[in-house]
């Protein structure tokens, strides 16, 4: 070993089963990093050994110095680390709402025959492990799965066998819209290309940023009226500007991009990511110039490897061509370098402080705020944390002049917004529309409702969202109109329900959600979203779970008040919204005939 | 001289140096805020949110962790509030065996918490871990306040025994490959045994007196045995 100074230590450990040869250089080389490596060592080992062996955990420990104990919280923190025997060949199929709305269970029900095997389990000689998961990411192409790496799309039971022979062809984006400035190259440019993305306008903005001062950018950029598109809301230029303004030098600031989509129907940021990922490498350099930071992390959710692929592969070509590194495009001084890093099955490390301590090598707890991650984010340090859609939508502002920008959209919310339409809708897939059209105009360019079903109901925002009825149809997109109906915006999730869709099995779906993600750190979302689901399962299988108690309706708006008013983080206090919401629009749903 | 800032709690004004906790801030004008995992040495992680109150924001706040501002007005037993309580606590009581935890107990009888409000979810029923000869763990009666792991670790002892096994509501207190004590780095120092609230830790002898065993043969059951010397003849 050449660790010479921490040997001692590996005479208590027992001689290894594992060979660890093929594991050392790996650890060798991020050993400085310390403990913020420790989600790449385990991936990097799983990839190698198909799971995390108990001598590969303590070279990992010894490598990086973090605590044997804190290693064990952190693999069983992710659902996608295995501390047990498991194939390198995971297959994963989707369970979540907009795939079971269009037939996931009969695909579910062949893939386990063929395989003959059952959620978490893995044949005899560790070729193949199978398991049900969360939303994938993939709902426009529902129902979705993952055959380690690579991802398929709308499989019917017919498809099973070339799925599982690897012969299934991979999807590709559906992007649609009327004003496709921020995924107009979406399907049209070759993603592996930098040649390609330049003939087709890229790197045209990020010179001209170059050349004006850092904070006339940020005011430029506040002129466009952009809102964090992950959700949360907060004003672009606001952000950038706290940042550049907290103490520290360029080198202990950081621009951290989430891409750890993971709300049952978001997968806008998905596109982007596969489809043009040298846009976010562009916007996120002009963010780098603005805030003032040298230091650039994607962190990309485990379940969009080909997302992290093609990114990594965008960032290696944009260093050879000195668009990133030392001195970026002949600005002396100018320093900015990214580094991709991927999740492992968790959805609250899309929380940003839960997503610094995943980067940090912890388990995705989510902090306290404040302090605010524009002063104390990723390490402690100024932070400026951006969703993907916001920075692109900036980079495309930038390239319409403001003016453009502000005259589409609405005098309060300006430019365009891409929307996520999925479940039971004609053509699913990725909306750029200017702000201001309505839910009524969204469904009607998607094709509608399909086999000339009637409308049940819509989930706005996505998992964390609120159902609407048919009465909310007229209301226009915008962040004001939005509001006034109480509903969000969200992640521009709108998935929609026919007539025939079970709302009470939807509810249970997404209340099984928020219970399999939430973190366990506070009290009311760890064991109010249990109960809430242990609720919903008994509501939505009366046949063989027990069905509707009277106290049930009120047990689930005391247990959803609780959440949301008292949780820790957004996670929890959104964990009930879709339940809540549903139970006003369908009253019926959890009201007993006696 | 540190800023001060003004409120008002319950009605009552109270001005209080920058930086104080509406937690601190109440005791000051004898408001008693309930806690569970709050411990005044420790790091506040604002994990059991029973000391949440109305500070006026978009939703309620947790006293142990929220900072005192300038003409806040603070609530601290609002109906809302003790709605809030009144479900933690029954979702506790639902989950954890709460009977060597009297401050919860007491709670459950202030806030009116129905215990059997979920009577037939989930516990986390947990084996008792007999694994070393100071202390037992009976993980039924955590609650999960992290106190254990904090002292454990960089609040007090750095000595990272203890972390968690699994998430969300399966999250419980656990070891690296679930060893027991005597195979981790515990070095046995017992502070997390007198950080716990609710029993969950209990030193050996307690839990043998307590099981009825007379103060001798806890003495002949818990003491280590020397090695026999070695004949020399």
């Amino acid at each position: 070993m050449s660790h010479g100074k921490i040997d001692f230590k590996s005479i208590a450990i027992a001689e290894p089963k594992v060979d660890l040869a093929p594991l050392q250089p790996f650890l060798n080389e991020v050993a400085p990093q310390g403990r913020s490596a420790l989600l790449p060592a385990l991936h990097r080992a799983q990839a190698l050994y198909g799971w995390l062996p108990r001598e590969v955990q303590e070279a990992i420990s010894l490598a990086l110095r973090v605590p044997l104990a804190d290693i064990h919280g952190v693999i069983e923190f992710y659902t996608m680390f295995y501390a047990k025997p498991t194939a390198k060949r995971v297959i994963r199929v989707c369970e979540d709402p907009a795939c079971h709305l269009v037939g996931a269970d009969t695909v579910i029900a062949a893939m386990e025959e063929k395989l003959g095997l059952h959620h978490g389990e893995t044949d005899a000689d560790r070729t193949v492990t199978f398991e049900k998961v969360p939303c994938l990411g993939m709902c426009e192409l529902a129902p979705a799965a993952l055959d380690g790496e690579k991802p398929a799309g709308e499989l019917t039971v017919n498809d099973v066998d070339a799925f599982l022979d690897g012969s299934y062809p991979e999807p590709t984006a559906k992007p649609y819209g009327t004003h496709m400035v921020t995924i107009g190259r979406m399907g049209k440019v070759d993603p592996s290309s930098l040649d390609d993305y330049r003939a087709q306008g890229g790197y045209e903005e990020l010179p001209k940023a170059l050349n004006i001062k850092p904070e006339e950018l940020i005011e430029t950029v506040q002129s466009f009226g952009i809102l964090g598109r992950g959700g949360a809301m907060f004003p672009l230029g606001l952000k950038w500007k706290f940042t550049r303004g907290a103490p520290g030098t360029a080198a202990d600031k950081h621009i951290v991009v989430n891409a750890d989509e993971s709300e049952p129907g978001t997968f806008k940021d998905r596109g982007i990511l596969e489809e043009d990922p040298f846009s976010l490498i562009e916007g996120m350099t002009i963010a780098a110039h603005a805030v003032g930071a040298e230091n650039g992390w994607i962190f990309v959710r485990g379940e969009y490897p080909r997302s992290a692929k093609r990114l990594n592969n965008a960032i290696n070509k944009a260093r050879e061509a000195s668009l990133l590194g030392k001195d970026i495009l002949g600005h002396k001084g100018f320093n900015f370098d990214i580094e991709v890093r991927v999740g492992a099955g968790a959805y609250i490390c899309g929380e940003e402080t839960a997503l610094f301590e995943a980067i940090e090598g912890k388990r995705g707890f989510p902090r306290i705020k404040p302090p605010f991650p524009t002063t104390n984010g990723l390490f402690d340090q100024p932070t400026s944390a951006n969703n993907v859609e916001t920075l692109v939508a900036m980079l495309a502002a930038l390239k319409m002049g403001g003016d453009q920008w502000r005259s589409i959209g609405t005098e309060k919310s300006p430019g365009t917004k891409l929307f996520c339409l999925s479940g039971n809708i004609a053509k699913p897939g990725v909306y750029e529309v200017p702000f201001g059209l309505t839910i009524r105009d969204l469904l009607t360019m998607a094709g509608g409702i399909p086999n000339g079903k009637e409308l049940k109901g819509i989930l706005m925002g996505g998992a964390a969202g609120v159902f609407v009825g048919e009465d909310k149809l007229d209301v226009r997109l915008t962040y004001e109109d939005a509001r006034e109906h109480s509903f969000p915006l969200g992640s521009g999730v709108i998935m929609v329900f026919d007539e025939d869709a079970d709302i009470a099995e939807t509810m249970y779906q997404l209340s099984r959600f928020f219970a399999h993600e939430s973190c366990g750190k506070c009290f009311p979302c760890q064991l109010g979203s249990q109960r809430q689901m242990e609720i919903m399962d008994r509501i939505a299988h009366p046949h063989d779970k027990g069905g509707l108690r009277e106290s049930d309706k009120q047990t689930l708006l005391d247990v959803g008040f609780t959440m949301t008013e008292t949780s820790l983080c957004g996670l929890g206090q959104t964990a009930a919204s879709a339940i809540v919401s549903a139970i006003k629009l369908w009253p019926e749903l959890v009201t007993t005939n006696d | 001289m540190s800023e001060t800032v003004t409120l008002t709690i319950d009605g009552q004004d109270v001005t209080v140096p920058e930086g104080t906790t509406i937690l601190d801030a109440a005791k000051q004008i004898n408001i008693d805020i309930p806690v569970i995992c709050y411990h005044e040495h420790l790091t506040g992680n604002g994990l059991c949110r029973i000391c949440s109150v109305d500070a006026g924001g978009r939703v309620q706040a947790a006293a142990c962790v929220t900072q005192c501002g300038n003409n806040m007005n603070v609530e601290t037993n609002s109906e809302d509030v003790q709605r809030g309580r009144r479900t933690i606590l029954e979702l506790l009581a639902s989950t954890v065996n709460l009977d060597e935890a009297p401050d919860i107990l007491d709670l459950l009888d202030e806030y009116k918490a129905d215990t059997l409000r979920f009577p037939d979810g989930a516990r986390r029923d947990m084996p008792v871990y007999d694994d070393n000869p100071f202390y037992l763990r009976d993980y039924s009666q955590c609650v999960n306040c992290w106190r254990c792991v904090q002292v454990c670790a960089d609040d007090a002892q750095f000595a990272f025994a203890l972390s968690f096994d699994g998430r969300g509501f399966n999250t419980t207190i656990g070891t690296f490959q679930n060893e027991g004590m005597q195979n981790t780095t515990c070095v046995f120092c017992g502070q997390c045994v007198g950080v716990c609230p609710t029993g969950a830790l209990k030193p050996k002898r307690q839990a043998l007196l307590e099981e009825g065993y007379d103060p001798d043969s806890v003495f002949e059951m818990t003491r280590r045995k020397r090695k026999p010397k070695k004949d020399k003849s």
